[in-house]
């Protein structure tokens, strides 16, 4: 398989075909016609001329152009398009790895009042320019143990929708432990996704996500999950989990969720300092990447019997997917995508939430910092040095500016254990493709 | 084709032209929130 990085074309090539790409820029065709004299002649020619071929349809040694355009990219006037609404800086339960600190982020305990939530959204519509599609994702702690304000936002929202040409589309992410048939009901109604926390086989989940009395959750949750995702339909819907050194075979936590039922998974790496007990490190890689690939097989296995599931990570769309200019400005932390506490505080996106340094405004303010959004709106893949030969930038679009400012103190930086990660989850997500396509 | 079989089926290149109209979801409102991936988003300018 070979990737064209700049043009994101995607072959399936044969021995023959992969040695003359390899050759192909720096020779003439009768030198790798010498070169390759173990292969037919003729094959070797026809095999040059198709290479030839997509190289003049930009799909193959395309050079990277998009330097220039980044500029423009960059220059855009930015609106804010999504938000994060810490609706509980608290939680039901404790779990050993949250970077939010149990749902306090740094600092109190604290409930979102529906007027900081309706000032939110009136924030939003005011500062979203043109853009239609408005995301607010529900999120803590544990966004349940404030239902009633939730109920509360969304109707406004739904009454703002009628007087300006905006559409809202509402995600909740919850740890389920609030969840009954009437939030099963309204997620239904209103939510557009619901993430569901839960981190696969029972005594992974219940040693990591235990409840404050120091019980598991598993048999808690399960049940419920089950029933919300049954329940959820054709609408969308992720079971998450977080993945740590204690369960590098995480696979098995995956296909634990997948046996389960659930058809959308997601299973994140930990991201934690070295010095925690559950922290990925370097040295895990070759067990992680194992897993991908053991994954990736269990994927294609299961697809093939009539059974598949998606991966959040792998899912790659070959005849669609964003457009460079999406690819090129990231995640739009900082920028379009703000996060805002429960007294109404607007950070660059929710991991920032509580390092005062990062501070913008609030939402009856606006954002006053305009040095910092500046700083978030700078940073692309040709602005760091790691991300400008690497395979994968168009795919991470350059990494997490959270996790590159907690492990190097700057935004222009790369997680440089998450960069391997990504890396091995590209290779898989287009390896299963392929694999499919045949 | 006889040697290559192409899976994609534009290329980025060619969505400079209209790209950039950002009415596209926003990764961290889907699963991610702790790490970045955009290159599985939808896009939405259909």
């Amino acid at each position: 398989m070979v990737l064209d990085v700049c043009s994101g074309s995607v072959h399936v090539v044969d021995d023959l075909s992969y040695d003359v790409i390899a050759l192909f820029e720096e020779h003439s065709e009768d030198e790798i016609v010498k070169k390759l004299s173990d292969y037919d002649e003729a094959d070797v020619r026809e095999c040059i001329s198709e290479v030839r071929e997509l190289k003049e349809e930009g799909m193959l040694f395309t050079e990277d152009i998009y330097k220039d355009y980044i500029f423009n990219v960059k220059q855009r006037r930015t609106v804010v398009k999504a938000l994060c609404l810490h609706i509980a800086h608290d939680c039901n339960l404790a779990c050993k790895y949250c970077f939010a600190e149990e749902g306090e982020y740094k600092g109190h305990r604290a409930m979102m009042s529906a007027e900081i939530g309706k000032q939110a959204l009136d924030f939003l519509v005011a500062n979203s320019g043109n853009r239609v599609n408005l995301e607010v994702d529900l999120f803590g702690g544990e966004p349940l143990m404030n239902f009633g304000v939730i109920k509360e936002i969304v109707a406004y929202g739904r009454e703002l929708e009628k007087h300006h040409n905006k559409k809202f589309r509402f995600t909740l992410t919850t740890n389920g432990v609030l969840l009954d048939e009437e939030v099963m009901e309204f997620a239904n109604k209103e939510m557009a996704n619901v993430v569901l926390s839960i981190d696969g086989r029972k005594e992974v989940h219940d040693y990591m996500r235990p409840t404050k009395n120091g019980k598991g959750s598993y048999d808690l949750i399960l049940p419920k999950f089950k029933k919300f995702a049954e329940l959820r339909g054709d609408k969308s819907y992720y079971v998450r989990g977080t993945f740590t050194r204690k369960n590098l075979d995480f696979c098995e936590d995956i296909k634990h969720m997948a046996d389960c039922g659930f058809k959308n998974l997601s299973m994140e790496p930990v991201v934690g300092e070295d010095d925690t007990e559950y922290a990925i490190r370097e040295e895990d890689l070759p067990v992680i990447f194992e897993q991908y690939d053991q994954l990736a097989k269990e994927m294609i296995k299961r697809e093939k019997e009539g059974n598949g599931f998606t991966f959040f990570h792998y899912m790659i769309d070959l005849t669609g997917g964003p457009c460079v200019a999406k690819r090129l400005s990231g995640c739009g932390s900082g920028t379009e995508y703000l996060a805002v506490t429960p007294w109404g505080d607007l950070y660059p996106c929710h991991q920032f939430v509580g390092q005062e340094e990062f501070l913008l405004g609030n939402v009856y303010d606006g954002v006053k910092r305009m040095d910092i959004v500046n700083d978030f709106k700078a940073c692309n893949v040709y602005t760091k040095e790691k991300c400008r030969k690497c395979f994968a930038r168009f795919y991470c679009s350059g990494g997490c500016a959270a996790n590159s400012y907690q492990f190097h103190g700057n935004l222009n930086d790369a997680y440089d254990v998450g960069c391997d990660l990504e890396r091995k989850r590209v290779e898989c997500a287009l390896m299963i493709k392929a694999a499919l396509a045949e | 084709m006889k040697h290559i079989k192409t899976l994609t089926t534009k290329t980025l290149k060619n969505t400079m032209k209209k790209g950039g109209c950002g009415e596209c979801q926003t990764s961290c409102q889907s699963a991610c929130k702790t790490s970045c991936t955009v290159g599985n988003q939808s896009c939405e300018n259909k």
